[in-house]
């Protein structure tokens, strides 16, 4: 396999919540245009290694990395390294929708254009739409767009929250459980969603659900305790896992 | 009595105990309110709304000069005080890992428990003594009071929007200035303009800092560095002068500072309403 077809090289990933270390020596390459499911028990480290792919664990004060986080092949903890110039190559989709509540469907979606200082009124209708529309959610806001994103349903506000993401056209989606706060139909609709996006982007979706990391992804990555315990392609994972951690986690005999 | 019907009759009980606490709490208010626009009504007609304050003996008068005076006054705090209140408050929501956060806090506090007499004598000290007793001084004292409350009114209510709406935009790559402006602020807006509204009805009452560095004055409005006349200090001076016509006179500033504050309130907050609930 060529070096290219990695979106991140992840090289002796360290973090710490003050002095409590959450992540230990991760070593890890994401493929590009996958989805890349990361599963553990509660506390694994999961949520924090996804905030380390764009840098949003650094903005909790008192948090610390150490490590290399190749992404296209450079270290986006490189010194000269820009955290807001990175964090616009990589959508992010939270556990619970977070729509902006003082802003419109319209506005929530632009959000990342119009914050960003972008002012054309043609280019940012086109934008809205074709994020919606890859959210799709198009058909079922089309007629609201200045209604509240906060009116929206909870699956609905979630397809909002990613196309708010794909509007600013990122590289890569990072997902932290995005259908926790969902219900069985919603979460349907989302993996579609999910599977779609694995066409053109390089999906990375931390979740505890393992059947949904089963049925969602192509690689799995298990967590435990901040260490990578096991990596490898979904099924190989699922059926034959080589780690006895591993096989008691999704045989369900912790958790 | 099984364990269920106590419990309906506690809940019952306490509900009424509620309630009645609430209407008692709001007796003074209806009180004061009605007193005011019972007394204050009668003196209030066009002439009174004309023209200035009148002189001993002089029958008539008005409070014209004083809404003047007050507005001029207010408006001058507020573009002193509501601005540092702000940033100081942004300062405190959006930077608390800093280390001066926590002093700036604490000195914030003492501030708004400070006497406002102590205040007004620290403005005498410092603007009276170099310009004379003026607006600018009264606006200058009125302003260090208004700046904790708006401070802390600011910061509350910015730490009130949830830590997932100011992610949202940074993981969109927005810059941390930018969120603060066009997310927390935004989101933040009901509650910061309710705390500006709360310093200016706390000015707008205040008369001994005002009476130590405006002075009385009875006449029209003549400029920043001159004194100005006060509604606040119309009540203190009329109400406590042996002419009826004087006390009535009170009366009628006490009603017409109610509906100021009233009107300011209402326009600044139709102006400053929030497209969705």
């Amino acid at each position: 396999m060529t070096r290219m077809s990695y979106k991140f090289e992840i090289e002796n990933l360290n973090a710490w919540f003050g002095s409590k270390q959450a992540l230990s020596n991760i070593n890890i390459k994401i493929k590009e245009k996958a989805v890349t499911a990361v599963i553990g028990p509660s506390g694994c480290g999961k949520t924090t290694f996804i905030r380390c792919l764009n840098r949003m664990h650094e903005i909790v004060p008192g948090t610390r990395v150490s490590g290399k986080v190749l992404f296209g092949g450079t270290d986006i903890y490189a010194e000269d390294a820009d955290p807001v110039q990175i964090r616009r190559k990589m959508g992010m989709v939270f556990q619970k929708p977070n729509p902006f509540p003082m802003m419109s469907i319209y506005d929530n979606v632009a959000a990342g254009l119009k914050l960003n200082g972008v002012r054309d009124k043609k280019r940012l209708d086109e934008v809205v739409e074709h994020s919606l529309r890859m959210a799709i959610l198009w058909d079922e806001v089309k007629d609201d767009l200045n209604k509240s994103g906060a009116s929206l349903s909870g699956g609905q506000q979630q397809r909002l929250c990613i196309a708010r993401a794909l509007a600013v056209e990122p590289e890569v989606m990072l997902m932290d459980e995005p259908a926790s706060a969902l219900d069985p139909i919603a979460t349907g609709k989302l993996e579609v969603l999910i599977r779609m996006l694995a066409n053109d982007y390089t999906v990375v979706i931390v979740t505890h659900n393992m059947q949904q990391a089963a049925r969602l992804s192509d690689f799995t990555a298990f967590l435990y305790l901040g260490e990578l315990i096991e990596y490898g392609p979904t099924k190989d994972l699922f059926e034959n896992p080589k780690n006895e951690l591993t096989e008691k986690y999704i045989t369900g005999q912790f958790g | 009595m099984d364990h269920y019907t106590l419990r309906k009759i506690i809940d019952k009980s306490m509900r009424i105990l509620i309630y009645s606490a609430l209407v008692v709490g709001l007796i003074p208010l209806f009180s004061i309110l009605g007193q005011v626009i019972l007394k204050g009504a009668s003196s209030v007609n066009i002439s009174f709304l004309t023209q200035p304050s009148p002189t001993v003996g002089e029958a008539g008068g008005g409070v014209a000069n004083a809404v003047q005076g007050t507005l001029a006054t207010l408006g001058l705090a507020s573009l002193i005080g509501v601005p540092l209140g702000l940033v100081s408050g942004i300062f405190l929501s959006e930077y608390s890992e800093a280390k001066i956060s926590s002093p700036i806090r604490f000195f914030n506090d003492v501030l708004s428990g400070f006497p406002s007499i102590v205040v007004g004598i620290f403005a005498y000290g410092l603007i009276v003594r170099a310009i004379g007793f003026s607006v600018t001084a009264a606006a200058f004292a009125l302003a260090i009071i208004m700046i904790p409350i708006v401070t802390r009114t600011t910061e509350e209510a910015m730490k009130l929007v949830p830590a997932t709406v100011r992610e949202a935009a940074i993981a969109l790559g927005v810059p941390r200035w930018r969120t603060i402006v066009s997310v927390v602020i935004s989101g933040a807006k009901k509650g910061i303009t309710t705390g500006i509204m709360l310093a200016l009805a706390r000015i707008a009452g205040e008369s001994a800092p005002v009476l130590v560095t405006m002075g009385y004055w009875r006449w029209w409005f003549a400029g920043l560095n001159q004194p100005a006349a006060n509604l606040a200090l119309n009540i203190y001076i009329f109400a406590i002068s042996p002419f009826e016509n004087w006390q009535a006179l009170a009366w009628g500033s006490a009603l017409v500072l109610v509906i100021l504050i009233l009107g300011i309130n209402v326009v600044v907050r139709a102006a400053t309403k929030e497209k969705y609930k």
